[in-house]
């Protein structure tokens, strides 16, 4: 065993790696049991004054059994929740290549001026002279989204991107009923987000599939071949989500007004053109543009988004309400009441108040802080660092469509060349072993065993050199047949979770164990 | 830029790299008539730290803050005091900066979070199951009706004249769409609901009522509920304040299908409306038709207990147009807010808050009543009561908040057509409204009706 010099051991030998401790815990690897394990109904974290003993005007309906619910004091309640962050990978803890999804730094100013009490605290029905700012902040913020994409208006309430997908189809679809036309299909490329076609669905239209060239791309002869009277439009992604940028977009956009209907453009990957292209100039009708991926505002591990749609001006006057709008020196804010007058074709409401004003914020913050020559090099770098990576790694990773040309913001691979019986999971699970967050992984489904890596640009190159020679090692690893993958992970938190069982029989809450014992 | 790390030496030797000349080859594809040669013109360029501070700084200043002023606004979003170390956990980098738990292995923080979630929505709803949450209680409120058309097979939907106007409205936008049949009107000043006198026949997919209505009053649904389940309807119930349900029986408890709702009070703030947390529960036999994400029990290889998104085959990534919603994103780090102010309540928590609005609110409605010309409507109510004044809400509302208080929302901001409420005005009063504060809404009401 070797020794400093005060005879104190300075490296392990022999040490037992695997063994299990007496708490279940592994060093600063904590386990955590669940809330109602640990908490109960007399324990609170809250101190309240006395409410003292009055009448009650509840109608005889007071609860008389238990709620159910478990508390914790503040020091336990902390370190409950601190404990499990500690089993989630982050951003701020290293690079999400998690391809169509944008996952980027997010800046801690954002977070400090969505705390200003002054957008925090104020009630969305509060009269509008106390609230001039805020109506100033969404117009703003506004005029930046329609500068940025050269469109005509923006609808600023949908609360997500498939919400804004919705805001977008419900706009076309009004406009052509006003104009005596009802469509019934909505052609959507093959390649789509999920939310495309069910977007389409829960707006009530068919839909119909547009399949991809060889090359990536959506197949113009076959989408002008079934371009008719029955249909409505099409949503396009572009970049589209091979990564490419869609480059007959414009003669799309042509054949789909020539033939009556138009045109939606899933603004998912706009974090690749933001700045160097602007929608409007590709003939687009209605886009969404997902403020928490371009823009910045976090993902929350799973939400809140906000999705603006921007609208061309044969959409603008569907739009929804409510919208800020400035009248003079004024700004006010348009819902059902004064939208008659001035804005009768509105297809209506979408959501309870204006949207996500702290998510308007982050974004207003990120945007003045970037301006138009930052934006412009957000794009830049975030397509450089995709292309720096697809060409890293070509060699070991099969690129199905590196041979056209270079990628917009994310590389596509497949499983192609992998081992037998090896495939991305295996290793996407051998990436978290590396201390990564895997690319997004199958999606999209034109690829085999398809792998979307999305760098951004708030990675520097000493980041992606790492993150190249983590991929390639496990890549090769696949390639060798390396079948140790298939038990990966082996340092997260977790061994692979058993994803069947949950579906078959399934616990979406907890049961005490006397009550989980009697539903058997 | 402080947020971009390349430098331009980066940058020239990633372009060898890459095989590129210059940066405008990697934008061979965008055609030329589309191609932006420069900056967009009459925007300005980047601004440091200290100045967007500043200008955004400014903006905030020139709002009303609802915590600087006597403040009774509610109708759909309330003001309650939130612990600070709920805003300190949610800003952990961890689970501020991740991303949709698909990666289970390494986002058990979030998911084990959601699975506690589901379970104090499930059990404060009075319902077997609840998801990871929607965008908010609007489009809750709307997904349940659609959700209730998936089980019927049937295209009518009821909405109580007691649901928020706001809710009613996204539901008419979109029923416009889909076809439903929705029948809705607005409601009348009296102590009476509406929901007794619903008419439930045979083609009937749901009733959606409001718990504590738009007017703050409180019915017992159980009388609807045996008269839905005969009729082969759902009843809906849409509860807007959550803290409520500390004080009287859950929806769930009275024979309520879904529960949806919004759950702002808990954790999340006012936010100017958004961001906030739709919350939806049902009972276990529905779970397959049910919208949004869920997080299940599982195990791991080892046989350790974890978590994973489960029973995603109705989503929209794998069942696509035939997906039960289209949502995606939901407001998964409001749930969180939610879950950690929920946590430090617990129940003993939750029920002394709850018993403190409604102290609270008894007091405010006993005193405003008391103002000349002033009648209480409800008989009874929670943390929310609608006053009728001797003249329209509104313009006194605006006359209240010129003298530094914000009283309450009139119900001719939410029903602008109809005459026989403007002068109506809703008042919540939650845990944050000192004795001063209702003492300052009575006196500035008085002076705007002398």
């Amino acid at each position: 065993m070797s020794m400093n010099r005060e005879g104190r051991p300075t490296r392990p030998e022999g040490a037992e790696t695997s063994r299990e401790t007496w708490t279940g815990n592994r060093g600063l690897m904590l386990e955590e049991p669940l809330l109602f394990e640990i908490g109960d109904a007399t324990t609170t974290g809250v101190d309240f004054e006395n409410a003292g003993g009055g009448t009650s005007r509840l109608g005889g309906l007071e609860r008389n059994r238990p709620i159910g619910l478990a508390g914790l004091t503040e020091p336990e309640t902390v370190r409950h929740y601190t404990r499990l962050s500690r089993q989630n990978y982050a951003i701020d803890l290293g690079l999400f290549p998690l391809g169509s999804c944008t996952m980027k730094h997010n800046p801690r100013l954002n977070e400090k001026v969505a705390r200003m009490p002054g957008f925090a605290d104020i009630h969305p029905l509060q009269p509008a002279d106390t609230v001039q700012g805020a109506y100033e902040l969404i117009h703003r913020l506004a005029e930046w989204l329609i500068a940025l994409t050269g469109m005509h208006s923006v609808a600023m309430s949908p609360k997500a991107g498939a919400h804004g997908e919705l805001c977008g189809l419900l706009a076309i679809r009004s406009a052509l009923e006003a104009r005596g036309d009802a469509r019934e299909v909505i052609l959507v490329p093959e390649s789509a987000h999920g939310t495309n076609p069910a977007t389409a669905a829960f707006a009530g239209y068919r839909v119909e599939n547009i399949p991809a060239t060889t090359a990536g791309r959506v197949d113009l002869d076959a989408l002008t071949s079934r371009l008719g009277p029955d249909v409505a439009g099409v949503m396009i992604t572009n970049p589209n989500t091979c990564g490419l940028f869609e480059p007959e977009m414009i003669a799309i956009s042509k054949a789909v007004h020539e033939a009556g209907g138009l045109v939606y453009c899933d603004g998912a990957n706009f974090n690749a053109i933001v700045g160097r292209v602007r929608p409007g100039d590709l003939g687009i009708d209605a886009m969404h543009i997902n403020l928490h991926k371009t823009f910045s505002t976090p993902h929350g591990g799973g939400g809140p988004g906000a999705g603006p749609v921007v609208f061309s001006e044969a959409l603008t006057p569907f739009a929804p309400i409510p919208f800020v709008e400035k009248q003079g020196k004024e700004f006010v804010l348009v819902e059902e009441e004064t939208a008659g007058e001035h804005h009768g074709r509105s297809f209506g409401r979408m959501t309870a108040f204006h949207g996500q004003m702290g998510m308007f914020t982050r974004a207003l913050s990120y945007i003045l802080s970037h301006g138009a020559d930052g934006l412009r090099q957000v794009a830049e770098d975030a397509v450089l660092n995709a292309n720096y990576v697809l060409r890293s790694l070509e060699d070991v990773l099969d690129a199905p469509f590196g041979a056209s040309g270079p990628c917009m913001h994310e590389a596509l691979f497949s499983d192609k060349g992998f081992a037998g019986g090896l495939s991305t999971i295996d290793l996407a699970k051998g990436l978290i072993d590396e201390g990564y967050h895997p690319m997004t992984m199958y999606f999209p489904l034109v690829v085999h065993g398809a792998m979307l890596v999305e760098p951004t640009e708030t990675e520097s190159k000493a980041a992606l050199d790492q993150f190249i020679g983590a991929l390639r090692s496990v890549a090769e690893r696949a390639r060798a047949g390396d079948e140790t993958l298939k038990a990966a992970p082996v340092f997260a938190p977790r061994r692979r979770l058993d994803e069947t069982l949950a579906a078959r029989k399934p616990i979406l809450v907890y049961k005490e164990p006397e009550a989980a014992q009697a539903a058997e | 830029m402080r947020y971009l790390p390349l430098s331009n030496a980066d940058r020239s030797e990633m372009l060898q790299v890459v095989g590129a000349g210059s940066i405008d080859d990697l934008f061979v594809d965008v055609p030329e008539a589309a191609r932006l040669n420069g900056k967009i013109e009459g925007l300005p360029d980047h601004a440091s730290e200290l100045d967007v501070e500043r200008q955004l700084g400014a903006l905030a200043r020139s709002n009303m803050v609802a915590g600087d002023v006597p403040f009774f606004l509610g109708c759909g979003a309330y003001r309650h005091h939130i612990p600070a170390s709920v805003d300190h956990l949610i800003q952990r980098g961890e689970f501020l900066t991740s991303y949709t738990p698909y990666q289970p292995e390494i986002a058990q923080g979030t998911l084990q979070a959601l699975f506690e979630f589901q379970t104090q929505v499930a059990r404060l709803y009075g319902c077997e199951v609840a998801n990871a949450s929607m965008y908010d209680g609007s489009t809750a409120c709307w997904e349940a009706i659609v959700m209730a058309r998936r089980i019927t097979r049937r295209g009518k939907a009821i909405l109580s004249s007691g649901l928020h106007p706001h809710y009613a409205s996204v539901a008419k936008t979109m029923a416009r769409f889909t076809g439903d049949v929705l029948s809705y009107e607005a409601p009348t000043l009296s102590a009476a609901t509406d929901i007794d006198a619903l008419d439930v026949d045979g083609d009937t997919s749901c009733v959606v009522v409001q718990y504590p209505d738009i007017l703050g009053r409180i019915a017992d649904l159980g009388g609807l509920a045996a008269k839905c389940q005969a009729a082969g309807a759902l009843l809906i119930a849409v509860v807007t304040e959550p803290v409520a349900l500390g004080a009287i029986k859950s929806p769930g408890e009275m024979g309520a299908d879904i529960v949806v709702g919004e759950g702002q009070s808990i954790g999340v703030g006012l936010n100017f409306g958004g961001p906030y947390v739709g919350l939806f529960a049902t009972r276990e036999k529905y779970v397959r038709q049910m919208p949004g994400r869920l997080a299940g029990e599982t195990v791991d290889a080892e046989g350790k207990r974890g978590f994973v998104l489960t029973l995603s085959t109705r989503e929209q990534h794998i069942r696509r147009e035939k997906a039960t919603s289209n949502i995606c994103t939901n407001s998964g780090l409001c749930a969180l807010a939610f879950t950690i102010h929920m946590t430090l309540l617990g129940e003993k928590g939750l029920r002394a808050l709850a018993e403190l609005n409604h102290a609270k609110a008894v007091a405010a409605a006993e005193r405003l009543a008391r103002v000349p010309g002033v009648s209480l409507i409800n008989d009874t109510f929670f943390n929310e009561f609608t006053l009728l004044l001797p003249k329209e809400a509104r313009p006194a509302v605006r006359a209240m908040a010129e003298h530094g208080v914000l009283g309450g929302v009139s119900l001719g901001r939410l029903y602008p057509d109809e005459a026989e409420l403007a002068n109506g005005l809703v008042v919540a009063v939650t845990e944050t409204a000192s004795d001063d504060d209702i003492e300052a809404l009575a006196k500035a009401l008085e002076g705007v009706l002398a």
